[in-house]
């Protein structure tokens, strides 16, 4: 059997391995990149019940939202995304803090703006804290 | 039956494609037969042929043996034209690009694995692109690349091996006076 293998490895040049391993890390990548549960790839943001903005996390951005006590805002970053401030007495959505998973929610009951993550497979249709 | 005014003479270039193709149409029904886990998996073990006639007769003998196979392996088996046709010639075409790059690589390190396993990723690269363009226009079949990667490091080491060992059983003996040493 040692022979065997050892026949095959015979086959094998320095740089045929280090193609080999590489592919290996391709693999490897592409399943922690595309095979991760729940990442969020978009956020909506409503406020009175109307969605207002639809937008990816692709970028870094602001979002300023109109409601009925103020102006709400809410910070989008690659992959996340937080009310960064709101005119509502209680701050729960603000305290909140970042967003990260498809399905998360942050109401801002008060100034009716609500902050909620979408995403292809999204583990939960709704998270709350 | 009137003699034909076109006479075609083969060329011994000629038969030796032909002989080449057909061995590797041969595999390719041949692994047709085999069942598979996975939709889209195969061995692709008529690539040894191609990696064995791009290592002894260069790229471009390599080119027809490969899309002959294509070709005629899909009549045999009934997928003339239908989308399994298109991601085969797909994958061929791209292979053959990525071989024909690849095998300007320095002969002291990159063997035919290292062919096979570059080739077994262009060909899943341009099938999962033709897929994501024409056949399913939504993202999901990104998902699969993981299980495709894997199967084409697995297949391609495979089929590289068996190529360099082919390659070293003929080398030897065949090399050198091979072109005349070619039964007919």
């Amino acid at each position: 059997m040692r022979r065997f293998l050892a026949q095959w490895c015979g086959l094998l040049r320095a740089g045929d391995v280090f193609v080999a391993l590489a592919g290996l890390l391709v693999c490897v990548y592409a399943l922690l990149s595309l095979w991760r549960g729940g990442a969020p790839d978009g956020a909506v943001v409503r406020a009175g019940g109307k969605v207002v903005a639809e937008v990816d996390l692709a970028r870094e951005r602001f979002i300023e939202v109109p409601g009925p006590l103020g102006v709400t805002i809410i910070e989008i970053q690659p992959g996340r995304a937080r009310v960064a401030s709101d005119p509502g007495p209680r701050q729960y959505c603000v305290r909140q803090g970042w967003l990260t998973q498809a399905g998360a929610v942050a109401i801002c009951a008060p100034n009716q703006v609500s902050l909620s993550l979408t995403g292809r497979a999204a583990d939960y249709d709704s998270l709350n804290y | 039956m009137t003699p034909s005014t076109i006479e075609l003479v083969p060329t011994r270039e000629d038969r030796r494609i032909a002989r080449h193709a057909a061995a590797a149409i041969v595999l390719t029904v041949a692994e047709a037969a085999i069942p598979l886990p996975l939709p889209g998996i195969k061995p692709g073990l008529a690539n040894i042929v191609t990696l064995v006639v791009l290592a002894r007769w260069g790229w471009r003998e390599a080119v027809w043996v490969s899309l002959l196979r294509v070709l005629a392996g899909s009549l045999l088996l009934g997928q003339f034209l239908a989308p399994g046709f298109f991601l085969s010639l797909s994958g061929a075409l791209a292979s053959l690009l990525v071989l024909g790059l690849a095998m300007h690589l320095p002969r002291r390190w990159f063997g035919p694995v290292s062919h096979s396993i570059l080739a077994a990723f262009a060909h899943i690269g341009a099938q999962l692109l033709v897929a994501r363009l024409w056949l399913v226009p939504h993202d999901g079949v990104f998902y699969l690349l993981p299980v495709f990667a894997l199967a084409a490091v697995v297949f391609g080491l495979a089929n590289g091996l068996v190529a360099a060992r082919l390659l070293r059983e003929l080398s030897p003996a065949a090399a050198p006076q091979g072109r005349g040493a070619e039964p007919h």
